[in-house]
């Protein structure tokens, strides 16, 4: 599958689970601040996003559930550390990290969830699936 | 009055579909007030008896030891009212079951005709650490509502 339709079909994949307008869907549109998703729509978006694209996303592997565990030595003062960051890279290789590198604040986490996150995560699911 | 929007199920596929019919009452509390003069069932206890038969569906697919709750309503459409002399149908398809929560794909009918339908999405509470909150005791099932299943007539 091309990178164009992996994009259109999980801007399709929101627009469904969030009921959003298609125009509202841009690149790189947070999920939350955004286009408005709640915890529960995770849910819902993984669910479609399995049965679109024929892949099977464990629990947690997409939206990570407790990353840092509250652990000082990767998130001290707010701020996300250099080891908290290794953990972030290793855990969600599909992930953005350049402008949360530069501010790493842990309240900016969620603008890590983005629409071109999602698709770049599917097309490593796919071709992983390829190998 | 119980808090129990559906009367009997009539068919039950563990895991995957339930039905279950409710009989509306001129003689019950909700048509007093909605409204004076023209008693019409409010769609919203339509969506709580659907929310109901699909709960109880996906509940009991894990025995009951989940506390299933409502947490989300998407696409709801009502073609039409349901008064009081109609026997509601609710049927409820599995859309997913997981370890966090699921969803059912549920239909509304009156007297046999399609009235509405709506996607109902739930979530496993203690799934997301609320033994910490509510307990041991599973408040959902723990009282009549896992009870419903023995009106099942087979």
């Amino acid at each position: 599958m091309q990178k164009e339709e992996i994009y259109q079909k999980v801007s399709n994949t929101l627009v469904e689970a969030l009921n959003v307008d298609e125009t509202e869907v841009k690149p790189n549109s947070t999920l939350q601040g955004d286009l408005g998703a709640e915890s529960i729509d995770f849910l819902d978006i993984v669910f479609r996003l399995e049965r679109e694209f024929g892949i099977k996303i464990p629990r947690g592997e997409l939206f990570p559930e407790s990353i840092f565990q509250g652990d000082p030595e990767m998130v001290l003062n707010g701020r996300v550390t250099a080891r908290g960051i290794e953990e972030l890279r290793s855990k969600m290789p599909f992930a953005d990290l350049t402008e949360f590198v530069a501010n790493p604040d842990i309240s900016h986490m969620s603008d890590l969830f983005t629409v071109d996150l999602i698709a770049r995560y599917v097309e490593g699911k796919l071709a992983a699936s390829k190998a | 009055m119980r808090w129990i929007w559906i009367d009997r199920f009539t068919e039950f596929r563990r895991g995957e579909f339930a039905r279950a019919v409710k009989q509306l009452s001129l003689a019950e509390e909700v048509f007093t007030a909605h409204f004076p003069g023209y008693p019409v069932m409010p769609a919203t206890l339509l969506l709580e008896g659907l929310a109901q038969t699909g709960g109880i569906l996906v509940g009991e697919a894990n025995d009951f030891r989940e506390k299933v709750v409502l947490a989300k309503i998407a696409k709801a459409k009502f073609q039409g009212e349901a008064l009081p002399g109609d026997e509601i149908t609710f049927e409820t398809t599995v859309l997913y079951i997981r370890p966090e929560g699921a969803a059912v794909r549920g239909r509304v009918l009156a007297n046999g005709a399609e009235l509405g339908e709506a996607e109902v999405t739930f979530a496993h509470l203690d799934q997301a650490r609320s033994q910490q909150m509510f307990g041991e005791q599973n408040f959902v099932f723990g009282g009549f509502l896992k009870d419903m299943l023995k009106t099942l007539i087979k």
